[in-house]
């Protein structure tokens, strides 16, 4: 390979440095076939990283007080010294924006250049999750139209309205996005046209549905089919839909929220393999650079000394330790899957036949495009890799007084641990599952929901709050309820409380 | 292929908006908070902001979250002891075991306060909501004294730079447009006669020269008519608008005789400090004069006002007679607006007490600090206040007092409602 002059190593960054590092990195990428959106890359100031960082990677958002509250902790924390800002955020919108902050040196710089503009950038364009559920090229659109019509309801009904309305979306949040079906595109034309006319025919739709329509004694000796014919576990569509009392500005904002809530759900499910590909690549792409003698051992002795800090898995019992390191599991089966199919073992042959000695980059961007964390993890988490961080499965029942050790990093226990890893990533293990199971449209028009717990995991204390939100939108008694032992349904929330009406019932 | 944008000069306040949606939504908390911070606070350092403590559990976003209990699985790194089958101890509760990630954030929190800090303007907005001076209206129409430019329409005549370009050339065009209409119908009329002999088989030769004869002088009448004329220019027009003095002097008033000890003297001082940083929101420059008194008044500075130390009885009077002197001195009623406040423990003599109601014409404040049953002096002023609408009065009895009484002092409308 013959060596060029290699790019300035100095510490300061200037926009034309920025340059000369972009145009090499893109072309190293571009070797590695890396795909990417339109790279926009911003430089802001640790300020403008605050706002950022408040606005939970929304690059435009509507006004609410938890984004407030949101920056005065980070402004809080920051001032004091208690954590660091990020180098970077990068968001998943054609063309794809990321920050780069300006106190970043320049090979920060570059890093977070190959980190962020081609690593995120490609899994964003790659990634079958983020292909299905979020549209990039629509997303600032959407939001301004977000933000603009948040803001008209403002104007029109009050901040009060309109802030209790989306404090009561923001509570179900998690429980607005269709796991299953795959929602269309739309653009922003498209949306701002077909809002008004969803408008008036929302509207209509539930008129019609909560029409009282006097009715034979007949019917009532039939068993009554119940509304909604099957559980619905999108709360918010439902609401959006089905509520009685909404306001059609009302049932907008729902919508609004629930859209976003569909545009961050990817990235929930891909958090170690986003991270691992960006990481994978901004540690390739810098190390080519190196071997060509673009860049100097100086430049790479700082990036070294960052790259390790990012991807160090510290040990269950270190005082560092607070989980597994998403970087660290990431960027290290990333490497692994490469030197399986470089240099296979027996090992590897034996547990990924279809991958070892295969073309390493074919087999990575398969498995950035077609996996998220489950299943890449169920995948591709090789026994070296998993004898490599010293995993152990601990198995905790709340029933037993002691904590037993369910497989080790050993030949028996390898799947077990995988598995086990895997099924620490699946995001409907890790969110409650409840779902509308019933709404009385012919009654008192109350609405049931039921819990139904994974391993026995009680709900947390915070459901009579959420159910008081869910009452404030769907404005007729709202229950939860939860199968007992014996099976038979036991409420464990609902608003307004009933205690009162229980005792009068006894009383009579 | 990318694009660098350099974000660094756009603004960086683009969280202002929801840092104040944050504080509208939990203004009853910080608002409590302000209010007990004011009677904590030092006398000198009223005029910062303040570290708002509100508690956790009020903050919280609820969402629906798993609990602890059940059947918890988890893989774990760094192995170093452990094999297959082992059973560990559960360690001991409240000591989360890691666990992994997306599921630490809504559980185990404790009841941490969330503290911040709000500016000095923001805390000082919150400690005067609602408040405002008496009067103020009243005196706005009283003393138009000081002016200020505004802009008011247009105008034929000024000065080059205060010429409105747009105005101007509209102007020029409905000029032109109504100095040449009837030439330019004439013209058009000749140009189709001239067209119509032109087209006639016969000729017309002497007709067609005459003709176009006058074309020509009606088309260089039209083209005479200049582009723009002085008569087009306008001006952009000001106007002095009279606002209302921005000037005001405050008096403080107060009894140093001995039955004042120096707690007394401190609330005074509180509640003068109050009442001076509330001014200083509605006026640019303002002058204190402090006048303390025991059977006799002197103007004094603000050292020696607070904390020397004085002795003998009490005539308020020979105070607001001062006050009334150096008024006329040095503070009109024309250019100033006077502000006094009266601090009291109520002791007086008693047959000094209705000269002091008599020589009351300004905006004052008593307050008397005192544990006593009220005096003469309270009583004449009773009298004063229901018969004129420039004069308040409070009591106070403790420290805790002074912020409650100062709002009962400027509550908006107080004087409507009453």
């Amino acid at each position: 390979m013959d060596k060029r002059k290699p790019l300035s190593d100095q510490c300061d960054w200037n926009f034309d440095l920025l340059n000369q590092y972009q145009t090499e990195i893109d072309r190293v990428a571009k070797h590695y076939r890396l795909d990417t959106y339109t790279n926009q890359i911003e430089v802001i100031t640790a300020e403008q990283m605050m706002d950022a960082y408040a606005s939970v990677g929304m690059p435009i958002g509507y006004n609410h007080w938890t984004f407030g509250k949101k920056f005065i902790q980070t402004e809080q924390n920051y001032k004091r010294g208690q954590m660091g800002l990020a180098y970077e955020i990068v968001i998943n919108s054609d063309p794809c924006i990321s920050y780069l902050m300006e106190e970043n040196s320049m090979t920060m710089q570059a890093l977070v250049m190959a980190h962020a503009c081609y690593g995120h950038n490609s899994f964003f364009k790659g990634n079958y999750l983020f292909k299905s559920w979020t549209d990039a090229s629509s997303i600032i659109d959407y939001l301004l139209f977000a933000k603009k019509y948040i803001s008209e309801c403002e104007q029109k009904f009050g901040i009060s309205d309109v802030e209790s309305c989306l404090d009561a979306c923001h509570a179900l949040m998690n429980h607005g996005v269709d796991r299953y079906k795959r929602p269309q595109k739309i653009s922003l034309e498209e949306e701002l046209k077909r809002q008004k006319d969803r408008e008036e025919y929302l509207q209509s739709q539930v008129n019609t549905l909560w029409r009282t329509l006097p009715k034979n004694n007949e019917d009532v000796e039939h068993r009554k089919p119940t509304f909604p014919s099957e559980p619905q576990e999108n709360i918010l569509y439902f609401i959006e839909k089905n509520a009685p009392l909404l306001k059609p500005w009302q049932r907008e904002i729902v919508r609004i929220v629930r859209k976003v809530s569909q545009y961050f759900y990817p990235q929930k499910q891909t958090q170690v393999m986003n991270e691992g590909w960006a990481c994978f690549w901004h540690y390739t792409i810098l190390n080519h650079l190196y071997d060509e003698g673009l860049v100097t051992d100086k430049f790479m002795m700082e990036f070294l000394h960052n790259h390790t800090n990012v991807v160090a898995q510290p040990d269950y019992n270190s005082p560092y330790y607070s989980g597994i390191n998403p970087y660290a599991l990431g960027f290290n089966m990333f490497i692994d899957i490469r030197r399986i199919c470089e240099h296979p073992t027996d090992e590897d042959k034996l547990w990924f036949p279809e991958i070892a000695g295969s073309n390493w980059l074919d087999t990575l961007h398969f498995a950035m495009e077609n996996f998220k964390d489950e299943s890449f993890i169920s995948q591709f988490l090789s026994p070296k890799l998993m004898r490599d961080f010293k995993l152990f499965y601990l198995h905790d029942d709340e029933k037993e007084n002691f904590i037993e050790v369910a497989a080790i990093h050993n030949e028996s226990g390898y799947k077990k641990v995988r598995a086990a890893l895997s099924e620490q990533y699946n995001l409907s293990n890790l969110e409650v599952n409840i779902q509308v199971i019933n709404a009385e449209i012919d009654g008192d028009r109350s609405l049931t929901l039921k819990y139904t717990p994974h391993q026995e995991v009680p709900l947390g204390d915070s459901k009579d709050e959420v159910i008081k939100h869910l009452y404030s939108l769907w404005q007729f008694d709202v229950k939860l309820v939860q199968d007992n032992e014996q099976g038979e349904e036991e409420v464990i929330a609902q608003c307004p409380e009933k205690s009162s009406i229980l005792e009068t019932k006894k009383a009579s | 292929m990318a694009n660098f944008i350099d974000r660094r000069l756009n603004s960086k306040n683009k969280s202002t908006v929801n840092r104040q949606r944050f504080i509208r939504r939990y203004k009853s908390q910080i608002k409590k908070s302000v209010e007990q911070a004011i009677n904590k606070r030092g006398v000198t350092d009223v005029d910062r902001g303040e570290n708002i403590t509100i508690t956790k559990k009020d903050l919280s976003e609820p969402v629906f979250h798993q609990g602890k209990g059940g059947i918890k699985d988890r893989v774990h790194p760094g192995n170093d002891q452990f094999i297959t089958g082992d059973q560990i101890k559960r360690p001991p509760q409240q000591q989360g075991q890691g666990s992994g990630p997306g599921e630490a954030s809504n559980s185990g929190e404790g009841d941490d306060d969330f503290v911040f800090s709000i500016s000095k303007d923001e805390y000082l907005n919150l400690l005067f909501e609602d408040l405002e001076l008496p009067n103020l209206e009243k005196n706005q129409l009283d003393k138009l004294i000081d002016y200020k430019t505004v802009r008011s329409g247009y105008c034929a005549e000024g000065v080059a730079s205060n010429i409105d370009i747009v105005k101007s050339l509209q102007g020029s065009i409905a000029r032109r447009i109504a100095m040449t209409s009837s030439k330019r119908k004439k013209l058009k009329a000749l140009e189709l006669e001239l067209t119509a002999l032109e087209d006639d088989k016969h000729d017309h030769i002497q007709k067609i020269s005459n003709l176009q004869k006058q074309i020509e002088v009606l088309k260089d009448k039209v083209a005479k008519v200049p582009f723009i004329d002085t008569f087009d220019l306008r001006f952009r027009n000001y106007a002095k608008q009279a606002v209302p003095t921005s000037k005001a002097v405050m008096f403080c008033l107060m009894d140093v005789s001995g039955s004042m000890d120096q707690a007394t003297k401190d609330i005074a001082k509180r509640f003068y400090i109050l009442l001076y940083l509330f001014l200083t929101r509605t006026y640019k420059t303002i002058d204190v004069v402090y006048i303390r008194h025991h059977t006799q008044a002197k103007e004094v500075d603000e050292q020696e006002f607070f904390y020397s130390q004085e002795t003998g009885g009490t005539i308020a009077s020979s105070a607001l007679e001062l006050m009334v002197k150096i008024m006329d001195e040095r503070y009109k009623e024309s250019e100033w607006n006077i502000y006094a406040a009266q601090a009291s423990d109520g002791d007086n003599w008693a047959d000094d007490s209705p000269r002091c109601k008599k020589l009351l014409t300004e905006n004052i404040s008593y307050i008397e600090i005192t544990q006593r049953p009220h005096q003469t002096l309270w009583q004449q002023y009773q009298e004063v206040a229901s018969s004129t609408d420039h004069f308040a009065m409070q009591h106070i009895k403790t420290v805790e007092d002074i912020y409650p009484v100062f709002r009962e002092l400027f509550k908006k409308n107080r004087k409507k409602a009453a």
